[in-house]
């Protein structure tokens, strides 16, 4: 790096530095301190590394290194999401168990700072947008280049989004057990943190369009469609859904800009959407580009991609009332809500459909590949949901279900199922890609791991069917002498047994994403497990044999 | 031309394709939230809403914090055994004034919409210290730092100035007065009008509730915001529901 440059750099964190600590004295709140106290470090350490960087020589050995060439793809990015993705998804599932054990035994809560109501947004928040988002960021940066035959668009914004979305989750997770929250679900991080990250979006933003457009193919794949809606609808939910009027420009504090039932719609908007966009069209397109790469096959219908990527998306944003039925929200829009949420199904199905479908001509693989088997079993948890999702949102289904365990574990058979499997997979296909290796460290572990966490969805998923709908009878049951039967707390006594189970899922779950890290950890350490390959069928063809002995003549019956 | 033909010309530009996505995900939020803020009836006109006291907001804001919501629900669905268990059912004039709503999706605990009122102070002090020595089956959590923690807010006056940026009805009289309101509700002892108190916020409870009078905690802030819950509006009174009754489209 030349000397000026290296200089103006260290000099811009610096004023950032000293930024931070003017706050840091301030701050109207701890809390707000406290989050200036992490960008004062960030500014320091890049300070720190800017002045480092002055040196001739370093240019050609830094990590941060830009691509070798215009023959190569640019993967820095990719694999250090990654990384990221594993790394998150761990911390964001022991979180869970952590919660769910909570739920069992709550003498595990540690006041104030480990307690339920704040540890359990950073759980949401850890699985939804630190792993499923640096999975999204890290598949879409590897997926577009291929797709389009040519390098990232603006390689240094590329990683400023990278490293940009690390620092928003490191606020998000640190102010929720500070007690910074707004209380919006899933859209809890407050203000200026939410500022910060749509700067971070609109540059996502940039790089994918950015990249789009200097392609080398005519066509924009079906993948890229689906990466681009979520990008495009997560940036106009966002906005949206965090106007919000601070108290103070040194406080962490905001008050929403809306009001009770305004405000719960638009929350709800915004939820529902974050499940529809985040976590469907964004995994739809990992779906779109690693399921026909791994079963080495085309997608199954352009046709269908074109009809369902549409109706999909078009469909998915009415959905959101349906969190809100018999509430204070207006019938009329209670109703929309559950109409175009019982339509979604089948868009939905045409995902899935196209997905599976594509496994025609392969379906042998699914014995003897663990990888393909992950993706058909995201592929028929994502159908599950979808079905069981328009289901409850039908009004006097959902007057049962709503308020209890059901939704939970609803939420959990498309999280784990859908979401982890389909991530999960995609990060086998791209490990040893990335990283040049010949193949997973042990493919027998993937083989574990997918084991370990389809039975411990089932634990999930059954044990929370059973929770919902026993707390949802138990409220609603009436003794012959015309009362209420239960107690409110007699229906926590009884879900008791269920949690348990329901913890006990989850630990298996973690269980395998941990075999899953030290598969990674191996492969990345450029290790081969020595074990008999997973496609070998044992057969003996000298024993495979009817036994042939001489036949006695035939004697006729006399 | 076939679908797949006409379709090329999306696929084949990135422009037509980004703003066609957005177009279609545009239209369901338009069609279905911004009707709420002009058609009239979503939000019926009831006797008693007024936006919450200083105090009660100081305490609101530690509901949030707190993630309560995560549990508790705001809202009393028009069922019978909702209504018997909780209260009349809940109306969207109740929450007009709560930035944010806090209706919640899941009820881990019991529904709050009308708890106000409902225990005695000492009752809700004794719970959130040890929730399982009130009730032995309960999986809540501890809150006793509440009690040992002062109410440090600032200053109330930017909370309510914010919350009048947003819509809320505070006078220039109920911002400035913000800090003497809040310690006059607390504090017993406190020199102040009480009168002219009620007046701006009336049906306000005004007396030490967390036991403590020496001091005014984070407990205090709590414990008003819960005693207050459902309080405002009187729905056994005969005007009121000869209101409701007379409301059409809902």
């Amino acid at each position: 790096m030349q000397a000026e440059a290296a200089l103006g750099r260290t000099g811009l964190w610096f004023i950032v530095l000293l930024l931070s600590v003017a706050v840091i004295a301030t701050a109207v709140d701890s809390g707000f301190a406290a989050h200036a106290t992490i960008i004062a470090i960030v500014a320091f350490a890049l300070m720190v590394m800017s002045a480092a960087r002055f040196d001739p020589v370093s240019n050609g050995r830094t990590f941060f290194k830009m691509p070798d060439g215009p023959s190569r793809y640019d993967d820095d990015v990719v694999r250090w999401g990654a990384i990221a993705t594993m790394f998150w998804g761990m911390a964001g599932l022991a979180a869970g168990l952590f919660i769910a054990l909570q739920l069992a035994f709550p003498q595990l809560n540690f006041e104030p700072y480990f307690n339920f109501g704040r540890v359990r947004p950073l759980h949401t928040s850890a699985v939804i947008f630190a792993f499923g988002g640096n999975a999204l960021i890290a598949t879409s940066f590897y997926v577009v280049q291929r797709t389009c035959r040519t390098q990232l668009a603006f390689p240094s914004l590329a990683r400023f989004v990278f490293w940009g979305y690390q620092l928003f989750i490191v606020l998000a997770a640190t102010g929720y057990l500070l007690g910074i929250t707004q209380s919006r679900e899933y859209a809890e991080p407050e203000w200026y943190v939410d500022l910060w990250l749509t700067i971070v979006w609109v540059a996502y933003f940039a790089v994918f369009v950015g990249t789009i457009v200097r392609r080398h193919e005519p066509h924009i794949y079906v993948a890229n469609w689906f990466y681009l809606a979520f990008i495009v609808t997560i940036a106009m939910l966002h906005i949206v859904n965090n106007l919000a009027v601070p108290i103070s420009f040194l406080g962490s504090r905001s008050y929403s800009a809306f009001a009770g039932v305004q405000d719960a719609l638009t929350q709800w908007w915004y939820g529902h959407n974050a499940v529809g966009f985040f976590l469907t069209a964004g995994f739809l397109a990992m779906m779109y580009y690693f399921v026909p790469k791994q079963a080495e096959r085309p997608i199954y219908s352009y046709r269908l991609s074109i009809i369902h990527f549409w109706s999909l998306i078009f469909l998915y944003i009415w959905a959101g009332p349906h969190h809100l039925h018999y509430t204070a929200l207006p019938d009329w829009a209670q109703t929309l809500g559950m109409v175009f949420s019982v339509m979604l199904w089948m868009p939905s199905w045409g995902g899935m459909i196209n997905g599976l479908m594509t496994l025609n001509g392969a379906w042998d693989k699914v014995r003897t590949d663990p990888i393909i088997r992950m993706m058909v079993m995201a592929l028929a948890f994502y159908g599950m949901s979808t079905f069981e999702g328009p289901m409850l949102s039908i009004k006097s289904v959902n007057s049962l279900s709503h308020y209890t365990d059901w939704t939970i574990g609803h939420v959990h058979s498309g999280a784990l199922g859908w979401n982890g499997m389909i991530t999960f997979a995609a990060m086998y296909y791209l490990f040893p890609r990335l990283w040049k290796r010949e193949r997973m460290y042990s493919l027998r572990m993937i083989n574990w791991h997918f084991w370990l966490a389809t039975i411990g969805i089932v634990f999930y998923a059954s044990s929370m069917w059973v929770a919902g709908i026993t707390q949802g009878l138990m409220w609603r049951e009436y003794g012959p002498d015309g009362y209420l039967v239960n107690s409110f707390a007699d229906t926590v006594a009884a879900l008791h047994p269920m949690y348990i189970m329901r913890a006990f899922g989850g630990l298996l779950y973690l269980l395998g994403a941990a075999v899953m890290s030290y598969n990674v950890w191996m492969t990345l350490a450029g290790k081969l497990r020595d074990e008999a390959p997973m496609t070998d069928t044992p057969h003996n063809e000298e024993a495979d044999r009817p036994i042939v002995k001489p036949q006695p003549n035939a004697v006729p019956a006399e | 031309m076939g679908l797949a033909e006409r379709h090329k010309k999306l696929e084949r530009n990135i422009t037509l394709l980004a703003v066609g996505t957005f177009i279609t995900v545009a239209i369901g939020g338009i069609v279905e939230i911004a009707p709420l803020f002009w058609i009239d009836n979503t939000i019926e006109e009831v006797e008693g809403m007024r936006p919450y006291t200083p105090l009660e907001q100081a305490g609101r804001d530690i509901y949030v914090r707190e993630g309560c919501y995560s549990c508790h629900s705001q809202m009393v669905r028009p069922f019978r055994d909702e209504v018997e268990r909780y209260g009349h059912y809940s109306l969207a004039a109740e929450s007009m004034y709560d930035h944010p709503f806090q209706w919640g999706s899941k009820r881990t605990g019991p529904d709050l919409a009308r708890v106000g009122g409902r225990y005695s102070d000492e009752w809700h002090v004794q719970h959130l210290q040890d929730p399982q020595s009130v009730v032995p089956e309960s999986i809540m959590p501890q809150y006793g730092f509440l009690s040992e923690t002062n109410l440090e807010i600032g200053d109330p006056s930017a909370q309510l100035t914010a919350l009048r940026r947003v819509g809320v009805p505070y006078s220039d009289e109920d911002i400035e007065q913000a800090m003497a309101d809040l310690i006059l509700q607390a504090d017993p002892d406190a020199e102040g009008d009480v009168e002219d108190f009620l007046q701006r916020y009336p049906k306000a409870q005004v007396r030490d509730f967390d036991g403590d009078p020496d001091r005014i905690t984070e407990m205090d802030a709590l414990v008003a915001y819960l005693q207050m819950l459902g309080t405002l509006v009187d729905f056994d009174s005969a005007a009121a529901q000869e209101e409701l009754a007379q409301e059409k489209g809902r």
